[in-house]
């Protein structure tokens, strides 16, 4: 009968523990596709999003997160569960939590969602995401004009307009200083896998590219990249302590202030759905430190564009641009409107090879 | 050295309540775990095991969200573990449970937009067969190359990830989607989708046929003859062989079957919960079925209790996770402490331990 004794002591504790309430203003929750992780990547970026807010609200506002929360029916049933537990907004920071934010809003009018890099929106949800595609022109500057042997290794994820939009800027930067200019892309259709960017980095060395670019999470290419002796960009995070001399500089997500503002409109009643798409201009893409390794012109010119990009005056996408088949897409001093940019299916002229299908 | 030597005398009464022996264990580390992890361990349990089941918040939805959860990790449990019983390691579900989902999407969206009443058990034929397709594959390597069907299955997994991103971005991407890789979403497509058959609980088809399939194998294996064969098999092939049992038979039936309710549950899952083909619409539930099977010792009845408890820590780790903020990582220890205390207290009733000094142990089988 010591079994009984002990489950009976154990229900007993079950009832003494009662979940307490704060009594806060807002109770704001996150949900991830991946871990939070350590030092870097996309998941990483959006905790400390969440950390700022913290900071800024005090005990006026509370977070919550769910990490590696799978796309699909996995986060309707959490985002369903944080509503129910009495959440006022939520932060649904990946493409494929969008169809379960939309199930969710429309069972929960009260509650606000902000769903990052999607396209569906409802009076109770808001979409967010950054033009990444800027600061690609300026690693894409940099590249064209440190490269000694005039070819770019490109790890790509998926083939989605987000990722082509990001070569065809890094492409276009490096191919107006340096008409000789080859990108080399290799598509390794993960967003996090560090042996096939590992794999991928040295592949792209091996053929060649002085220079790695990056649309993946992990930290492996610029680990290769170090070992190896060639430069690369960081994605995502600062990856400098993953390689102190590779590294030239990285295109940072930085959320915080978006986040902070958003929670703020929530509190003060003024929130809104609405679509951001913001740039270098308020930081939502940033460029972290230029290295030493960087000549001081082209460090220079490098701050140049970004700062002609985040006042307006330069648009990373400027005709004359053609497409890779030959055929006008923008004639000379035209920029692209955000809705081509947004569905960009197409290479520029100059980049070989075609895009999976 | 430790030598194990089978008990003679077994309790049924320890065999029965060990499930629960390792509940407690279970609860007991796990608590120690959130401890040390700064968490209050009574709350971070009673929110795991408790909330979703009996607290006024959550479990009016929770409670059919376990089942939801539970259905496609029963469904391939049970098909798994006819061959666990055999011998017979299918370790790929993973892949058949992507190739079911794919086949049947392909066969639903190739006709849309057409209505007809037929169209959704026609998906559900082609999943199970599109899972059975995929599962065969190692079965006949097997029983023709002798290959070893444990790597191949695995090894198919990964080939099946690639062909489904193919499949999102390519063939099956919706024409509407703006250039973003995924199918249409089925739900939207009444001939096709896996409805609601209670508003408001999610549950669908997939947890009619999993219960439905718990009790079909609870009397295969008890009452028929394919029960005793398979057992046979397992446990003495040699004697199942003077038996007149043909051993490719055996594999290529096992692997069929676990093929088949691994594809016939990616097909349930994709047209309900999931609604659409995604690059990334396997989550694990072949993987996890692996340990639901051994948790519910290869017994039907067991495996569905196994499926309810797994599908029960999940939903409640979620809630865990946001109403205490423990990590992620830690809930899947607690998740493995389960397996790892049912498997070691089921040996200890089943085996006496003692420690003995020779370096030489001769096994007698």
């Amino acid at each position: 009968m010591k079994i009984i004794k002990f489950l009976s002591l154990i229900s007993l504790f079950f009832v003494g523990v009662m979940s307490s309430v704060q009594a806060t203003e807002l109770k704001v929750g996150f949900i991830y596709v991946n871990p939070v992780g350590e030092n870097t990547g996309w998941d990483y970026q959006h905790d400390q999003g969440r950390k700022a807010v913290e900071n800024a609200y005090g005990n006026k506002v509370e977070t919550s997160y769910v990490e590696a929360v799978p796309e699909g029916a996995d986060a309707e049933r959490v985002m369903t569960q944080m509503a129910l537990s009495g959440h006022d907004m939520i932060f649904a920071t990946s493409f494929g939590f969008m169809d379960p934010v939309m199930n969710v809003a429309a069972k929960f009018p009260n509650v606000k969602f902000e769903h990052a890099t999607g396209y569906k929106r409802a009076d109770n949800v808001a979409t967010y995401s950054a033009r990444f595609y800027e600061g690609r022109s300026v690693i894409g500057h940099i590249a064209g004009r440190m490269t000694k042997t005039n070819t770019i290794g490109y790890i790509a994820s998926y083939p989605i307009p987000e990722v082509i939009r990001g070569i065809n800027s890094a492409y276009l930067a490096a191919k107006a200083v340096n008409p000789n200019i080859k990108f080399k892309i290799v598509w390794v259709f993960t967003w996090f896998d560090p042996a096939k960017e590992a794999d991928a980095a040295s592949t792209l060395i091996d053929q060649g590219a002085d220079m790695i670019m990056q649309h993946t999470d992990s930290t492996a290419a610029m680990t290769i990249a170090e070992e190896r002796g060639v430069y690369a960009f960081g994605q995502a995070s600062d990856m400098k302590k993953f390689g102190p001399r590779a590294q030239l500089t990285s295109i940072i997500d930085d959320w915080a202030p978006y986040y902070v503002e958003r929670v703020g409109k929530a509190l003060d009643g003024t929130w809104k759905s609405e679509d951001t798409w913001d740039g270098l201009a308020p930081g939502m893409a940033a460029i972290s430190d230029f290295s030493n390794e960087i000549p001081e012109t082209v460090r220079k010119e490098a701050q140049d564009l970004h700062d002609a990009i985040a006042s307006g005056t330069v648009h990373s996408f400027t005709g004359p641009i053609n497409k890779q088949d030959g055929s006008t897409w923008l004639a000379a001093g035209e920029t692209a409107d955000d809705g081509t940019l947004l569905g960009m299916n197409f290479y520029v002229e100059g980049i070989d090879g075609d895009i999976p299908q | 050295m430790i030598k194990l030597t089978p008990r003679n005398n077994q309790s049924k009464i320890l065999i029965a309540i060990t499930p629960i022996i390792a509940v407690l264990f279970t609860m007991i580390f796990g608590g120690i775990l959130f401890w040390v992890l700064g968490k209050n361990p009574f709350e971070a349990i009673k929110l795991i095991f408790w909330d979703p089941l009996m607290s006024e918040t959550f479990s009016d939805y929770a409670r059919p969200q376990i089942l939801v959860k539970a259905s496609p990790l029963i469904l391939i449990a049970l098909g798994l573990s006819v061959g666990f019983k055999a011998n017979i390691w299918n370790i790929g579900a993973e892949g058949q449970f992507i190739m079911g989902a794919l086949i049947s999407a392909g066969i639903g969206l190739a006709l849309y937009p057409m209505e007809n009443r037929l169209i959704f058990p026609l998906m559900v034929v082609c999943g199970t067969l599109g899972g059975t397709l995929w599962a065969l594959i190692p079965a006949i390597l097997k029983s023709r190359f002798n290959t070893n069907e444990i790597l191949v299955s695995l090894m198919l997994v990964y080939i099946a990830e690639q062909a489904l991103a193919s499949a999102s971005i390519g063939i099956l991407r919706n024409p509407e989607g703006s250039g973003f890789p995924g199918s249409r979403n089925l739900n939207q497509y009444p001939s096709a989708s896996n409805p609601e058959l209670i508003a408001g609980s999610g549950v669908h088809w997939g947890v009619v046929f999993s219960i439905l399939t718990v009790w079909f194998f609870h009397y295969l294996l008890k009452n028929h003859k394919f029960g005793f064969q398979i057992k046979l098999f397992g446990d003495a092939p040699r004697a199942a062989s003077f038996a007149g049992l043909k051993s490719n038979y055996i594999i290529l039936l096992c692997f069929s079957i676990s093929g088949g309710l691994a594809g016939m549950a990616g097909m349930f899952e994709l047209t309900g919960p999931a609604g659409a083909i995604t690059i990334d619409f396997n989550v694990g539930y072949g993987f996890t079925a692996i340990i639901v099977a051994f948790l519910g010792r290869l017994n039907p009845i067991g495996i569905l209790f196994a499926g309810l408890l797994m599908a029960l820590t999940y939903v409640g780790g979620e809630i865990s996770q946001f109403m205490l903020g423990i990590p992620a990582a830690a809930i899947q220890v607690f998740q493995g402490m389960l397996l790892f205390f049912l498997l070691s207290i089921d040996l200890i009733v089943k085996f006496q331990l003692s420690f003995i000094r020779n370096k030489h142990i001769s096994r007698k089988e």
